[in-house]
């Protein structure tokens, strides 16, 4: 089957009402809770993972890749309006789109970022079926030590590269591949942390640990902060861009796409990285520079649609390797093993007509997001309104819910409320929620690879290094570690001199 | 003497801070004029942000004045605070219109604080056009 006849089965399946309904609600929760800041949609997708125990795995994962989109361009308002971005990915937004807000350019802002995430989104999501089927094919070649090496690979650049401190982010990694260490060892059947509880020794599920970091933690931590000076937001009308908006906006679209989409692509993933770099790239190409830090439309067009590239190039390495870099990703990933699929690179092969229906409906919800968005934007203005108290009520509800639904049995709860707190004190000390929780849903495949590794070289090593792959995976790791040191060596010398 | 005012920045906030103004002057007293807010959501639309107290500060120049914005759970208990905290003789709030069953949901800040105030309250509306 090649790639645009599974394109075309996956709009069949995804055209149908039934599917269509979870793409419009998937798209409406994922913007409002993009908006709303401190709720993402990682969050929401892990609150919603019980559902997947009675909807079919297309239906959830339409759903869930509505919410993806949607939370994209949810945060590109908030951080336009309020200058409070959701994300670390669309602080660059908040930048110029906020300026241009304050100078009463907001509706402009808006409709910059819409159309810029739909036309990245589109572009990104086509080449996304460009190449995720022929990595897959690529990497179905590869043996266990190069597997074994691209993650280790997507780990330490999540790990190290993203986020401030490196410190910090191998701290909630440690802490994440313990957690995905607890339970029955497969290969030897011991038990490994299981503190000689019973319960303990099937390992902890993904969802209980996905909804107690992202959403008991995020509640614990608003409740120790409930009450803060609201913030001025500025009143908006419904989006719309003149002619010479347009003319300013589609080059950095595009060349914000170009930056985003391979970034996201890349094992080490990331959004940060590809908005600054346009964001730079625009300063430099305007005609008009003085305009920047004033509210320059391009400021918010490129830095846009590179964050909307990237979250489709994010979706290659999930899809053709099983290596999620971000945490929606993640929580995604974790949804698929919830039906007994197992992600990497044979999901193409084996679960091809699932694959192209949520490629399809990222298609579908992103012309549905810019066609609900561009009117709606007031109305998810008013959203922020909404009291905290109630708020975080619901989300402790579903969260317990949820939970409880897993297993039906109390242990779960006392596990949430416990990996809860410990979300609480991970966000109380700085550190990123996005290593632990990728550090347990990558960790027990990392092993397992490992281990398939040395048992195939009888135990040696060496058998790590036998694969071309995997040795030049090695060197882009050392290099990734090696690099801030290296340019501050580079920088230091000439100024010695 | 002071006379606090109990400020939103809508119309009946407006209406609420001219009379005390002009009750003010008529006094020669010190205008307090609070706005209060519970800050549990991101955004608050009966919160004045900085252009808007800019603009009341402008307003009351000419005046011995105060401008106050305390947060806390219940908004008529933390004006009602600043009555005792200034001595406030007069407290000056302004009327909305409210359905029975708003009022019934949300409650009503101007009831309690009419109910509840330590001091003679005017109660102003804005004017209906």
């Amino acid at each position: 089957m090649d790639a645009l006849n599974g394109l075309m089965d996956g709009f069949a399946t995804a055209l149908t009402p039934m599917n269509l309904l979870y793409a419009c609600i998937g798209v409406i929760l994922g913007t409002a809770v993009g908006v709303l800041p401190g709720i993402g949609p990682a969050m929401t997708v892990a609150l919603l993972l019980p559902i997947t125990y009675n909807v079919e795995p297309a239906s959830a994962f339409i759903m869930f890749a509505g919410i993806y989109y949607g939370g994209m361009y949810g945060g590109s308002t908030t951080s336009i309006l309020l200058n409070t971005p959701g994300e670390s990915s669309s602080v660059i937004t908040a930048l110029e789109g906020n300026k241009m807000a304050k100078a009463g350019r907001a509706a402009q802002a808006l409709a910059t970022a819409a159309i810029g995430s739909f036309v990245a989104g589109s572009i990104g999501t086509a080449l996304l079926v460009a190449f995720a089927p022929s990595i897959a094919n690529l990497a179905v070649k590869l043996g266990a030590p190069s597997y074994f090496a691209i993650m280790l690979l997507a780990l330490v650049a999540v790990t190290a590269v993203l986020g401030a401190s490196k410190l910090r982010g191998f701290i909630a990694l440690f802490l994440g591949l313990a957690i995905g260490l607890v339970g029955i060892d497969g290969l030897t059947g011991q038990n490994r942390l299981t503190l000689g509880i019973p319960l303990l020794s099937d390992g902890i599920d993904i969802v209980v640990i996905a909804v107690a970091i992202f959403a008991i933690g995020e509640a614990l931590w608003v409740a120790a902060h409930l009450r803060r000076r609201p913030v001025e937001v500025i009143p908006v009308g419904r989006p719309w861009m003149g002619k010479e908006d347009w003319k300013r906006s589609w080059m950095p679209w595009l060349r914000g796409t170009a930056y985003g989409f391979p970034f996201g692509a890349l094992p080490a993933g990331g959004a940060e990285l590809p908005t600054f770099l346009s964001y730079v790239t625009e300063r430099k190409l305007a005609k008009k520079p003085e305009e920047f830090g004033h509210g320059a439309i391009e400021g918010v067009a490129g830095p846009e649609a590179a964050n909307n590239a990237s979250a489709a190039g994010t979706l290659v390495p999930m899809l053709s390797l099983g290596l999620p870099t971000n945490a929606t990703a993640a929580v995604m990933l974790a949804a698929m093993t919830g039906y007994g699929i197992q992600p990497g690179p044979a999901l193409f092969e084996e679960h091809g007509d699932l694959v192209w229906a949520l490629i399809a409906s990222l298609f579908i919800g992103n012309l549905l997001l810019l066609v609900l968005n561009l009117p709606l934007a007031p109305l998810w203005a008013k959203l922020l309104r909404t009291p905290r108290p109630y708020l975080y009520a619901g989300i402790l509800f579903f969260a317990s819910l949820g939970a409880y639904a897993v297993n039906l049995q109390w242990f779960d709860l006392a596990l949430l409320l416990f990996f809860g707190l410990l979300g609480l004190l991970m966000r109380r000390f700085g550190l990123p929620t996005l290593p632990l929780i990728i550090g347990v849903i990558l960790g027990p495949r990392l092993e397992i690879q490992l281990r398939q590794a040395l048992q195939l070289g009888e135990g040696q090593w060496s058998t790590l290094f036998s694969e071309p792959v995997a040795v030049i995976v090695y060197v882009v790791i050392v290099l990734l570690f090696a690099a801030p040191y290296l340019t501050r060596l580079v920088r230091r010398t000439p100024q010695e001199a | 003497m002071v006379i606090v005012v109990a400020y939103t920045p809508d119309s009946s906030g407006e209406a609420a801070l001219a009379y005390g103004i002009a009750e003010a002057k008529r006094r020669d007293a010190k205008i307090v004029v609070v706005n209060a807010t519970r800050g549990d959501a991101l955004v608050d639309p009966r919160f004045a942000g900085e252009s808007a107290v800019g603009t009341v500060d402008s307003e009351l120049a000419s005046m011995d004045h105060e401008i106050t914005q305390p947060i806390g759970p219940d908004v008529s208990d933390l004006i009602i605070s600043e009555v005792e905290r200034t001595g406030a003789g007069y407290l000056v709030v302004g009327l909305r219109h409210r359905t029975p069953v708003g009022k019934l949901i949300m409650g009503s800040v101007s009831q309690r604080l009419l109910l509840d105030s330590p001091v003679p309250v005017f109660a102003v509306r804005p004017p209906r056009d």
